[in-house]
C-alpha cells in the first residue's frame, strides 16, 4: 500500500513538471520561467525524497540540501540579473 | 507501532503531495507573475517541508537512522523559498513587468515613483 502511495507521488511529480515546463516554455515574460525553474527544482527535490525511500537507500539524501542551495543561488543570480543587467558589481562603477 | 508509524509517514507524503499539485495547478492557471510567483512560493515551500519530513520520519522510525541533513535540508528550504519568490517578484517590478489589468490597487506604484523624483531618475 505504501509502495503504491509512493508510485502514484512519483507519477503526480511528473505530472507536476510537465505543467511547470509549458509555462517554462509559453510563459510570457522572463521572471515567468524563472518562478517555474525555481518550482522545478522544488519538485526535483521532493521525487528525490520519494526515490530514497522507493530504493531504500541514505545514499542520496545530500542531494536534497545541494539541490536547494543550487536552486536558491539560480533564483538570486537571475533575479539580480533581471533587476540590473549584471551579476556581480565591481566597487565604482555604476 | 508500525502501522502509527506508517500513518504519520503516508499523511506527510500525501500532504505535501497536494501542495505541490496544488502549487503546478496555480502556476498553470494564474493571470499574471506576481499571483503566480505567489503560488509558486508558498505552497511548493510548504509541500516539500511536508514530504521532507515524512521521509525523514521514514528513516528514523523504520530503519533507526536519525539524519540531521534532512531536518538543515528543512530548515534551509524554508527561508529560502520565500526569499527567492520575494526578490524575483520584487526584481520583476522594478523592471516594468506589469500586473493583472484587474488590479484594483498598486502601493509600490506610488512610492517608486516618488523614489524616482527624488533622486532625479527618468
Amino acid at each position: 500500500m505504501k509502495e503504491t502511495i509512493l508510485l502514484i507521488a512519483l507519477t503526480l511529480f511528473m505530472v507536476a513538471i510537465a505543467i511547470l515546463l509549458y509555462r517554462v516554455i509559453a510563459g510570457p515574460t522572463l521572471p515567468d520561467r524563472a518562478i517555474a525553474l525555481d518550482t522545478i527544482g522544488v519538485n526535483l527535490i521532493s521525487a528525490i525524497a520519494i526515490i530514497s525511500i522507493m530504493l531504500q537507500t541514505k545514499a542520496f539524501l545530500e542531494a536534497i540540501l545541494i539541490l536547494g542551495i543550487l536552486s536558491f543561488i539560480g533564483t538570486i543570480a537571475f533575479s539580480k540579473f533581471i533587476e540590473r543587467g549584471v551579476i556581480v558589481e565591481r566597487k565604482g562603477d555604476s | 507501532m508500525t502501522i502509527l508509524a506508517n500513518i504519520l509517514i503516508v499523511f506527510f507524503i500525501l500532504a505535501g503531495l497536494l501542495f505541490i499539485v496544488v502549487s503546478a495547478i496555480g502556476l498553470y492557471r494564474l493571470p499574471d507573475l506576481y499571483t503566480r510567483a505567489h503560488a509558486a512560493s508558498k505552497s511548493s515551500t510548504l509541500g516539500v517541508m511536508c514530504i521532507l519530513i515524512g521521509v525523514f520520519f521514514h528513516f528514523w522510525l523504520k530503519e533507526n537512522h536519525f539524519n540531521p541533513g534532512i531536518l538543515l535540508g528543512i530548515l534551509f528550504l524554508f527561508i529560502t523559498g520565500p526569499v527567492g519568490g520575494h526578490i524575483m517578484s520584487r526584481a520583476s517590478y522594478l523592471a516594468g513587468v506589469k500586473p493583472w489589468p484587474g488590479t484594483v490597487r498598486d502601493d509600490l506604484k506610488i512610492e517608486v515613483e516618488k523614489m524616482k523624483k527624488e533622486q532625479g531618475i527618468k
